[in-house]
């Protein structure tokens, strides 16, 4: 049995009035590749918020390592949306990409060379090493997303979680990316995505959690991804389910 | 104290500030729709240019032309807004608070060079910076009514097509209506609107009169239609009641206490309101937090039997 | 130059650089119009520092100034959680504050000392009159050493914490997910904003300081994308608005701080109309290339 990196307790959260979250309990495993999979409104970032203490829970604990947030920090690293930043900042990508870092710099020191040179690095491994002198606006969606990775890899946690990560880039960028992953997992390092193509879920994650403001069912992808659980977390939403379920693998059939 | 209010100047005056906080109540609905809230502080602001201009040009005091003056310089700002928002990267916020304090620096300019030409404050232009109501005479009066009733007439006859201009804009192109006229007029009530209250309540504090009553009124209702009425009830309120308290003292400024009442008459509404006020909402997040209990309850009961 | 228009062009172009070097971060956290509620609100901060100490120094101002500044904040931030729209938000508390402001003026403490035109327009001319002696230095007008003193806090904590600032500035997320405390860091900026506005308030007064805020930082944005770069060439412009304001209202004879905000936006002009990479006519220029080639 590999140890529980993320422990999560019947959590809830809410945004003003309306309760997006209730009661989630799940345990994640070391060295797992977590597809988040859920309609949409089912409250899919404010789960990966909550967690991470950017949103406030109402109830409910979370655990990392067995530890709490605060003492373990260092160790997760996180990726927002793209779009949650303005891209018109005035800096360049090796510049995002050294931003990972800053929490291991520490307080009132610069970046050394060092520092860029590690980021550099990252930049290379998704095979960003041209573009590192570029204005980040003048990137395409594909090509920020990728900083974005390069920074989380610069991180060296060894729990990521990625908020949408897939979303509108090319295809290049999303092998990229899925490569990276894996490489990550093999590293035993665990990793949560949200996820929002129902298609690839069976290719790129041995985890899933179908979320729909509670967890619907977590586990192994094999087992779970089932599309009794699908149209259960989409609220029978059937119309859709049965464009999509053309594509749904079935195990259990 | 009442003897004031037998003055029959004072009651002009105290009429016009009231149809105007009217105007302005009414008008200020379209703008919070519209999301532009501080929009009406940048022009008000850019209004000021044109009043100085208007006045070296006349070389007396018309509010009439004033008012055309403010327009003109209010309108310019407007555009200057709209052309640095689209063509480069800087913010809508950005190019508010600029156009908002370039124009006012300019207005300075030219008001510091009119003070001196004209011999200390004689023009009486100062009192468009804080709003000196008292200053009006029965012309100005005049001209401020019959435009706030202009106002209040045009958002009103077209109620309909402001309503699906301003919550679903490319739906109401759907039905016919052309975008490109709704934005003009749409801007140009909105800067006649403050204009027409510069003299009163003065540059600075104008927007507080557009933006204050329109969010007070959504705390009592979720129409559109009775969040104007609200609105411009509470904006005639402010105005009536604000000029009233600040006649009692001698040179008291106009403007400040119409905000303050209005902001007094929003955190009436903030706490009591019955959509939303703290009161309310407290109450519902008391429930909120039971029902979580009940769904965890429940949850947990369901996973004992499985 | 005399002896007078050189404290004069000194104490403006303090302004023009602190302002423009805080009001980078405060366009690119898109916070002008808090820049300009505060400018507002912390009017009412002054007046209740001297009702409270019936004295006008420094050090009381500067006080009063933060406390205003962190109040504004405060309350647009708790209106905001209310669900009111963030600039209406700004709108309700900065004229609400204002207007508090000029009424106390205007009924208890008129008669002293404090005069709302003056802090609403500033009066730099008279700045060189009110000296103290410093060690070292020597005679010295007051505003210009409290302004002194401001650019020295602002430039310290800019520079320590320089990569802090880019990080929460570009993307608050990860900050704080990466232990770096976001919110501490948005009162800390606010508190300078506060100060520095104030420090100008007499020698640009309320409104006109949005302009030497923002302005000179929305220029530098259009030629550069650098952060450090932009950085000197706000400070740069700020200095270069300020004493541009200076000669123009010299040779119109008007408001010097009236001529400075309006020196702002000609500095911004000419970057809008020449950047070579956001200017508008090199963007009409690229705009003709590409018709060109494809029709």
């Amino acid at each position: 049995m590999a140890e529980a990196v993320l422990q999560v307790e019947n959590l809830s959260a809410s945004y003003r009035k309306n309760t997006v979250l209730f009661d989630v309990n799940f345990v994640v495993q070391a060295g797992s590749l977590v597809g988040i999979v859920g309609p949409n409104g089912a409250g899919k970032s404010t789960l990966l918020k909550t967690i991470l203490n950017l949103h406030p829970s109402l109830t409910g604990s979370v655990k990392f390592f067995g530890l709490p947030f605060n003492k373990v920090q260092k160790r997760i690293g996180y990726v927002p949306q793209r779009g949650s930043v303005d891209w018109d900042f005035p800096t360049n990508a090796l510049d995002v990409v050294t931003m990972g870092l800053y929490g291991q710099i520490g307080w009132l020191k610069r970046p050394s060379r060092l520092h860029k040179q590690k980021a550099f690095e990252a930049l290379e491994k998704l095979g960003m090493a041209d573009y590192a002198d570029r204005q980040i606006s003048q990137l395409s969606g594909g090509q920020q997303q990728r900083v974005f990775l390069a920074r989380a890899l610069v991180q060296n946690a060894d729990l990521y979680f990625m908020d949408e990560p897939l979303a509108g880039v090319d295809a290049a960028t999303e092998r990229a990316i899925m490569t990276l992953l894996k490489e990550l997992k093999a590293l035993g390092k665990t990793v949560m995505v949200v996820h929002h193509d129902l298609q690839t879920v069976e290719d790129y994650f041995d985890h899933v959690l179908l979320l729909n403001r509670t967890v619907i069912q977590y586990g192994k992808t094999k087992q779970i991804f089932t599309r009794e659980n699908i149209s259960r977390t989409y609220g029978g939403d059937l119309r859709w389910l049965r464009e999509e379920s053309l594509h749904v693998h079935n195990p259990i059939k | 104290m009442f003897t004031i209010l037998l003055n029959s100047n004072t009651q002009w005056v105290l009429f016009s500030t009231m149809i105007f906080g009217i105007a302005a109540g009414t008008m200020g609905c379209l703008a919070y729709w519209k999301r532009q809230s501080l929009m009406s502080d940048a022009l008000a602001h850019a209004a000021l240019p044109g009043v100085v201009i208007a006045f070296l040009l006349l070389g007396e005091k018309n509010l009439f032309v004033m008012i055309i003056g403010a327009s003109i310089s209010a309108l310019i700002g407007a555009s200057f807004i709209q052309w640095i928002r689209s063509s480069t990267r800087i913010s809508a916020d950005t190019a508010m608070g600029m156009v908002l304090s370039i124009f006012f620096g300019l207005g300075i300019m030219l008001l510091t060079v009119v003070n001196r030409t004209s011999g200390g404050n004689q023009s009486g232009l100062d009192s468009f910076i804080f709003g000196q109501a008292a200053s009006m005479v029965r012309s100005d009066v005049t001209t401020m009514l019959i435009l706030a009733l202009a106002v209040i007439l045009i958002v009103f006859i077209a109620f309909k097509e402001w309503k699906i201009y301003l919550f679903d804009p490319e739906f109401a192109k759907g039905l016919g209506l052309s975008l490109k006229w709704m934005n003009g007029l749409y801007t140009t009530i909105l800067v006649t609107t403050i204009v027409i209250g510069i003299q009163a309540v003065g540059v600075i504090l104008i927007a507080a009169l557009l933006i204050i009553p329109s969010v007070s009124a959504r705390y009592w209702t979720q129409s559109f239609q009775r969040m104007i009425i609200i609105s411009a009830l509470f904006g005639g309120a402010a105005g009536a009641l604000g000029t009233f308290i600040s006649a009692l003292g001698r040179g008291w400024p106009t403007g400040p206490f119409i905000v303050i009442v209005a902001s007094a008459l929003f955190f009436l509404s903030l706490f009591f309101g019955k959509e939303k006020g703290i009161l309310v909402k407290y109450l519902q997040l008391k429930m909120q937090k039971r029902l979580v209990n009940i769904h965890t309850s429940k949850a947990l009961r369901t996973k004992g039997v499985e | 130059m005399t002896y007078h228009a050189m404290w004069i062009i000194v104490t403006a172009s303090l302004v023009g650089l602190s302002c423009g070097l805080i009001g980078v971060f405060l366009i690119l956290r898109k916070m002008a119009m808090m820049a300009d509620a505060i400018s507002h609100t912390v009017l009412l901060g002054i007046v209740i520092a001297f009702i409270i100490t019936r004295e006008l120094s420094g050090t009381h101002m500067l006080i009063g100034a933060i406390f205003a500044g962190l109040l504004t904040a405060f309350l647009v931030q708790w209106l905001h959680s209310l669900d009111v729209q963030q600039d209406a938000a700004i709108g309700i508390v900065f004229t609400t504050m204002f207007a508090i402001g000029v009424i106390l003026i205007a009924t208890s403490v008129g008669n002293a000392h404090l005069d709302v035109q003056h802090a609403l327009m500033g009066e730099i001319t008279f700045i060189p009159w009110n000296k103290i002696s410093l060690p070292l230095i020597g005679e010295v007008p007051k505003a210009t050493a409290l302004l002194a003193l401001v650019l020295f806090v602002v430039l310290f904590v800019l520079v320590a914490f320089y990569k802090e600032w880019k990080i929460t500035s570009f993307d608050p997320a990860l900050a704080a997910s990466l232990g770096i405390p976001v919110l501490l860091m948005h009162y800390v900026f606010l508190c300078l904003v506060s100060i520095t506005t104030v420090a100008s308030f007499d020698a640009v007064g309320a409104i006109m300081v949005v302009a030497m805020l923002i302005t000179p930082a929305a220029s530098a944005y259009l030629w550069t994308d650098r952060l450090s770069i932009m950085l000197v060439l706000s400070g740069l412009f700020g200095v270069i608005s300020a004493v541009a304001g200076y000669y123009i209202a010299a040779w119109v004879d008007t408001s010097i701080s009236g001529s400075m905000a309006f020196a702002t936006g000609l500095v911004f002009f000419i970057s809008f109309l020449f950047s070579p990479k956001h200017g508008w006519i090199a963007r009409y220029l690229r705009l003709h290339k590409t018709v060109k080639k494809t029709g």
